[in-house]
């Protein structure tokens, strides 16, 4: 039987566990940032005298640790690029968005551990010179923006936030903002644009937000679970942490699971765990379902088939198998499931979430729909296929942003798997309706 | 204009634009916390946000248009989100928000927000709420509510008539 191996999901659900920083200091919470706010500088062979926030990166570096967001960019590496030379002020953004579909991993974190997250912040904005962060939440996340807001209050009045924090000269605040329902501002540039008060629209990369992020200023912006492994990072040390998971992919990940299983939920396992495991944590199919497909990596990600059930869940053995983990969303569908209504509908999500601002995504995503509608209606995916591939050719090679580029993804997938052949489906998926 | 903003309401949006460097950051800020107050966004609501962070209106309107959350007319007293997406479709999302719009006499196919005739509830769709392990979901005003059958659709309904 495969076990979870809680590296993040520590305490979150034990029974008696609250969201308050009592708590949180009864099971050893803020020790990483005491350790991190009191190291000094230090000589390291072949590297000469690193200051603590040199050090602190260094390690974060050496740990491997990758962006649980979606991209699986290298944080350390990333966290390189911040210019630290033009002496403009520089902001550390934590992408609380959680909106691509499937996806409800840092929520948890958010709803019951939010001083982990808080901490691993401070750790990450220190590390990085920034005396001013923001969270970055989704509307819809209510209650999770007021957790946040409580906890940070706890935070300041005990001198975790502010001025000269626990004594170590470091200034701190950070705040939280509220999107309002749009999926877009997930992506991290369409992200600041809306912290400035304006339309989530995605820019153009490059200059990348590490020199010109939030304001046009230097900015380092990682997802809530990444940035609270740099917790452990600190506390075991990068080598440490790199020998968790695999080589390429260290560490835990938080899987979400949802579909034809019989406990859906988040799960954290370390990276290399295989689809099997998962579902077997889950609980298994539920009576009297076969798998038919999973889908990875959410609305953005891409379908696989029952023979990737062996496949270990890393970064790289999904790419290789030409898929992606995503946020790590792990979809589960049978020989029940309306296949072709699904695949219109992750169209239709894409037709609606996009932003609209340039013409293949916009138009694009318009194209992608109808063809789904028909193949719904009974047209045989045979009249469809050029057509499909022509629009994913330009979506993917022209588009500004990650949304456009994505958004033939899990369908061609469907395709190639053959989920869409030769169906006559159900008659009509006329479709929800529309916004 | 017949648009005035309560005392403790200006506190906390006086609040609110400190923690930026720019005071446009807070317009999504001032946009939440006015609809909370009123319900919807009002243009008149629109020109007292611009004003107060100095910007033309249309910088504001633009919001409004562009972020689904934002309403330019009242809705019912409680608003209704059923999520439609993957998960959710696959635990009965369509099931669920027939039956509310049955019991509403509401018009399951429209598009968009509709309200019921005595204005008491609004329904709408929306995408993934990030709660998918526990489908299907559904939001009443605030408060999310996970794993709704269709007896608990109806106790919704019951505890905010
Ligand atoms: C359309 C789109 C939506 C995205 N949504 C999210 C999101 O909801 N949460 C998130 O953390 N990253 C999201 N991302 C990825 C971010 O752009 C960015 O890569 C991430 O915040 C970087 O953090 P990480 O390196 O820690 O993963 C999205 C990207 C795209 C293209
Ligand atoms: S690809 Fe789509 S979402 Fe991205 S900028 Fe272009 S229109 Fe907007
Ligand atoms: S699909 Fe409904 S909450 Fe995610």
């Amino acid at each position: 039987m495969p076990k979870e191996y809680r590296l993040i999901l520590k305490h979150a659900d034990e029974p008696r566990y609250s969201n308050d920083l009592g708590c949180y200091l009864k099971h050893g919470g803020y020790k990483a940032l005491k350790k991190a706010l009191k190291l000094k500088n230090k000589r390291v062979e072949g590297k000469g005298t690193l200051s603590p926030q040199e050090w602190i990166r260094e390690e974060v570096k050496a740990s491997g640790l990758r962006g649980r967001g979606g991209a699986g960019f290298s944080c350390g590496l990333k966290w390189s690029f911040v210019d630290r030379r033009s002496g403009k002020p520089i902001y550390l953004i934590c992408n609380a968005d959680e909106s691509e579909p499937g996806t409800f991993k840092d929520r948890q974190i958010i709803y019951k551990d939010p001083h982990q997250l808080i901490e691993g912040m401070i750790i990450s904005a220190y590390a990085n010179d920034v005396n001013l962060a923001y969270i970055y939440i989704r509307g819809e996340f209510v209650e999770g923006a007021k957790i946040l807001d409580q906890a940070l209050a706890e935070a300041r009045e005990n001198n975790l936030l502010g001025k000269n924090i626990l004594g170590s000269g470091f200034d701190l605040d950070i705040h939280v903002h509220r999107g309002a329902g749009a999926y877009i501002c997930g992506e991290e540039t369409a992200l600041f644009n809306s912290l400035e008060g304006k339309r989530g629209e995605p820019r153009n990369k490059p200059p990348f937000p590490t020199t010109h992020g939030l304001f046009g200023e230097p900015t380092a912006i990682n997802n809530v679970e990444t940035l609270v492994n740099v917790l452990p990072i600190v506390q075991m040390g990068g080598e440490a942490y790199a020998a968790e998971g695999t080589e390429r992919s260290p560490g835990t990940k938080l899987f979400c699971l949802s579909g034809r299983v019989n406990r859906p939920g988040t799960y954290e396992v370390e990276f290399g765990a295989t689809l099997r495991d998962l579902m077997d944590l889950a609980g298994g199919l539920v009576d009297g379902s076969e798998l038919r497909a999973v889908m990875l990596g959410g609305a953005a990600g891409s379908f696989v088939g029952p023979e990737a059930l062996d496949m270990p869940l890393t970064l790289e053995d999904t790419r290789v198998a030409g898929a992606s983990l995503g946020s790590g969303v792990v979809m589960i569908f049978d020989q029940h499931d309306d296949l072709v209504d699904t695949v219109r509908r992750i169209a239709e999500f894409f037709r609606d979430e996009s932003c609209g601002q340039c013409v293949p995504c916009r138009v694009g995503t318009v194209r992608q729909e109808e063809v789904l509608v028909r193949l719904g209606r009974g047209s045989h995916i045979d009249d469809e296929r050029d057509l499909l591939d022509d629009l994913a050719t330009v979506m993917r090679d022209a588009s500004i942003c990650g949304l456009g580029q994505t958004a033939s993804g899990a369908i061609r997938s469907a395709i190639e798997l053959g989920l869409l052949d030769g169906i006559a489906a159900t008659g009509g998926t006329e479709g929800e309706g529309s916004r | 204009m017949s648009f005035s903003v309560p005392k403790k309401l200006q506190t906390e949006i006086n609040r609110t634009i400190k923690k930026y460097p720019e005071k446009r950051s807070a317009s999504l800020m001032l946009l939440h916390a006015v609809q909370e107050e009123f319900g919807y966004v009002s243009n008149e609501a629109i020109e007292w946000i611009a004003d107060k962070l100095e910007l033309q209106p249309i910088n504001v309107y633009e919001l409004v248009t562009f972020y689904p959350m934002f309403r330019q007319a009242p809705a019912g007293k409680h608003v209704l989100k059923v999520c439609r997406t993957l998960s959710c479709a696959l635990g009965g999302a369509k099931t669920l928000h027939g039956h509310l719009c049955n019991k509403l006499g509401l018009d399951r196919n429209a598009h968009g927000l509709q309200t019921s005739k005595d204005g008491q509830f609004s329904v709408e769709y929306v995408e993934c709420l990030a709660s998918c392990g526990t489908a299907p979901v559904m939001m009443c005003d605030d408060d999310f509510f996970e794993g709704v059958s269709l007896e608990k659709a109806d106790e919704i309904l019951e505890a905010n008539q």
